[in-house]
């Protein structure tokens, strides 16, 4: 019985990572009022510069802080147009989105002299970490569901942890998603509009970029045009159907990877669920929330909203 | 000041973002070399026009064989070749429109994805050569080629997977063998019914899983698929699913056990995993645009269906990583004379696998 359920689950964690960070990345952009609809193009661009930094260099983990240099940079260019610019946030978000399909490609043709994928790399932090060895001895857990669970389902987890510490117990995540609700009244008692939405695109670029990599350099160890296929979507939807807080989005990502999970693994118990439901789904649960099905997903007030500052 | 700097800045990305995009059309080979001294080739000045379907050029599979076909035909007729890719599906019919700009001597689509598009194209431009990897051009239905001027390509990929299968089932110590398909199409069922025949003809004990990853370009998917495969006791795992597979590849890596390529010999095209790629279902896509590519540029191109199987050498066994015994080969060739012969028909839908009974030969 736990032989069949245990590999499941460890697939569904597996399967949830990359949409934890990156759905952890939207709910720090939204809570200070900025849509980020380019999660899915800076998750490509993490994915791609990972493995091009550890196909280089030989370490993954340098593949790894590459990933979230590179999200950082491209979420600046988000943040410059819809903080500095006040420019529309959707359009910015939707271009990055094309823009980073189209560098990837471009960068990959002439780093690799090829088209659609780099080499794989042969050092790719797919296996449970040294330090947490000693998990997969023990009984019946260990070799079902420990040996199964790579470095990035911890990190994903203590990236939670983290994040709700920052936004809902330190005064920086105070104005955070005082930024987020009412920037005016912000702005008056003295936080820095624009400062504290800067910091949150950047951290929202720095985890979406992880997530990249931790499909890439965390488990596929190779990098293919068209690989992150709609992840950063679904990810923005696990946040709305979180309820824009980190738990929910926690769990709103465990649920969709492990509808995942078992439509993989459903037909070989017998079970079988079209695989078209299981696409549907994230999109269907983002709908109820919206419409306030499973308790009303509502935004934060001034999320989308430009500021502009000494604005009457 | 600041404004300024920030929308010259804002420019520059966008300029790059549009080269980004444009990296789609790639003028290959201009086939200057090795041309005798002057001496016209029948290519010249002409453009064939190849659309990949959204598993794109890099799939070290399908798309990339279409092209080494097409590049060989550039080399010695001396056509432009060019390139364009669809991310989605939606760029099937824009790529079309665009190829047509350049007035090509032949427009090949590759995958059967693209059969409507190519097939109203054909029929709005009844000048322009068309040729379609994978599908036939009957939409109607009807048995009949809806349109004069399309080349349907098709392959017996059932006969090449039954032979894969039969490596598979000769292999298997724990007579459990997964299959993952990419969409649950029957053009795509038709690998699966071939290899479970062959499984079937030499280990009538084991058990196939099959299973659909809904995509062609989800490399995690694919590999959390053989993964579940591998845990549930599947030692032998044959794909048929482009890019997806090269996540069943990263899986038999680490797990140690064996993959199954499919189309090209993936082998030699994934080195870094030849040691657990047991064989390949070669689909020699390169041979059939070459085919047509040459009977475009030479004008003998005839509107048809072209049909590449074993008797064709258009489909066949690969084994790059030199991992199939002697007993497995021959085994492989017993059973690949006996369909060339006629012995026996391999079983290409779900239904014949049904009926299916395994023939003494």
């Amino acid at each position: 019985m736990w032989i069949v359920i245990l590999p499941i689950l460890a697939s569904a964690l597996r399967l949830a990572t990359p949409l934890i960070f990156s759905a952890l990345g939207g709910t720090f952009s939204e809570r200070s009022g900025v849509v980020n609809i380019a999660l899915e193009g800076i998750m490509v661009m993490g994915a791609f510069f990972s493995i091009l930094f550890a196909d280089f260099t030989g370490s993954p983990w340098i593949g790894v802080m590459a990933a979230i240099l590179a999200g950082m940079l491209t979420a600046l260019l988000l943040g410059v147009v819809s903080i500095h610019l006040q420019g529309n946030q959707v359009v910015m978000g939707t271009a990055i989105n094309i823009l980073a399909v189209g560098l990837t490609s471009y960068l990959l043709q002439i780093i690799y002299k090829r088209f659609g994928q780099t080499d794989a790399i042969t050092n790719a932090l797919t296996n449970n970490p040294t330090i947490l060895a000693f998990l997969e001895k023990l009984p019946v857990v260990g070799k079902a569901f420990f040996s199964g669970l790579t470095p990035f389902v911890y990190l994903a987890f203590f990236a939670v942890g983290l994040s709700y510490y920052v936004l809902f117990r330190t005064p920086f995540g105070l104005r955070v998603r005082a930024v987020g609700e009412h920037p005016k009244a912000a702005d008056t008692v003295g936080v820095n509009v624009y400062k504290i939405r800067y910091i949150c695109v950047l951290i929202s670029g720095a985890l979406a970029g992880i997530a990249g990599a931790s499909l890439t350099v965390g488990y596929t160890a190779i990098f293919r045009e068209h690989m992150v296929s709609g992840k950063g979507f679904i990810a923005l939807a696990a946040m709305v159907f979180g309820k824009w807080h980190p738990v929910g989005a926690l769990l709103a990502c465990l649920f969709f990877g492990l509808a995942e999970a078992l439509s993989i693994q459903g037909s070989m118990l017998g079970i079988k669920i079209p695989t078209e439901f299981m696409h549907m789904l994230p999109y269907v649960a983002t709908i109820l929330a919206l419409i306030g099905v499973v308790g009303k997903a509502v935004a934060p007030a001034a999320d989308g909203e430009p500021y502009e500052k000494g604005e009457n | 000041m600041l404004k300024k700097a920030l929308t010259v800045l804002l420019a520059l990305v966008l300029v790059f973002a549009l080269i980004g995009c444009g990296g789609g059309e790639t003028p290959a080979t201009e086939g200057e070399e090795g041309q005798a001294e002057g001496e016209a080739l029948p290519g010249e000045g002409k453009v064939v026009t190849m659309i990949t379907d959204t598993g794109g050029l890099g799939d070290k599979s399908f798309n990339d064989l279409a092209y080494a076909g097409l590049e060989k035909a550039s080399e010695e007729l001396g056509f432009e070749l060019k390139i364009l890719q669809s991310a989605t599906e939606d760029d099937y019919a824009p790529n079309i429109q665009t190829a047509l700009e350049d007035n090509p001597a032949l427009i090949v689509c590759v995958g059967f994805m693209m059969e409507q598009a190519t097939v109203d194209a054909a029929a709005e431009n009844p000048d322009i050569n068309f040729a379609i990897v994978d599908g036939v051009g009957d939409m109607d239905g009807d048995g009949q080629q809806d349109v004069d001027n399309l080349l349907g390509l098709k392959f017996k990929e059932n006969e090449g997977s039954f032979l894969v299968g039969v490596a598979a089932g000769l292999t298997t110590e724990t007579d459990k063998i997964g299959y993952i398909g990419g969409m649950e199409f029957p053009t795509i069922i038709v690998f699966e019914s071939g290899f479970i025949a062959g499984v079937k003809s030499v280990n009538p004990d084991a058990e196939v899983y099959v299973e659909y990853a809904d995509s062609f370009g989800d490399i995690a998917k694919g590999k959390e698929i053989a993964t579940a495969q591998y845990n549930k006791g599947a030692d032998v795992i044959y794909h048929a699913a482009g890019g997806v597979g090269l996540g069943l590849f990263q899986a038999a890596t680490e797990n140690d056990f064996w993959a199954i390529g499919v189309d090209a010999d993936q082998a030699l095209t994934s080195p870094e995993n030849a040691d657990n790629i047991l064989c390949s279902m070669l689909k020699r896509v390169d041979t059939a645009t070459y085919t047509a590519a040459r009977s475009a540029v030479e004008g003998t191109f005839e509107g048809q269906v072209q049909t590449f199987g074993l008797a064709e050498d258009g489909i066949g066994v690969g084994d790059g990583g030199e991992n199939l015994t002697e007993e497995l080969n021959g085994e492989i060739e017993k059973w690949k004379a006996a369909i060339i012969e006629g012995q026996f028909t391999v079983p290409a839908t779900r239904e014949e696998v049904e009926a299916f009974e395994v023939p003494e030969i």
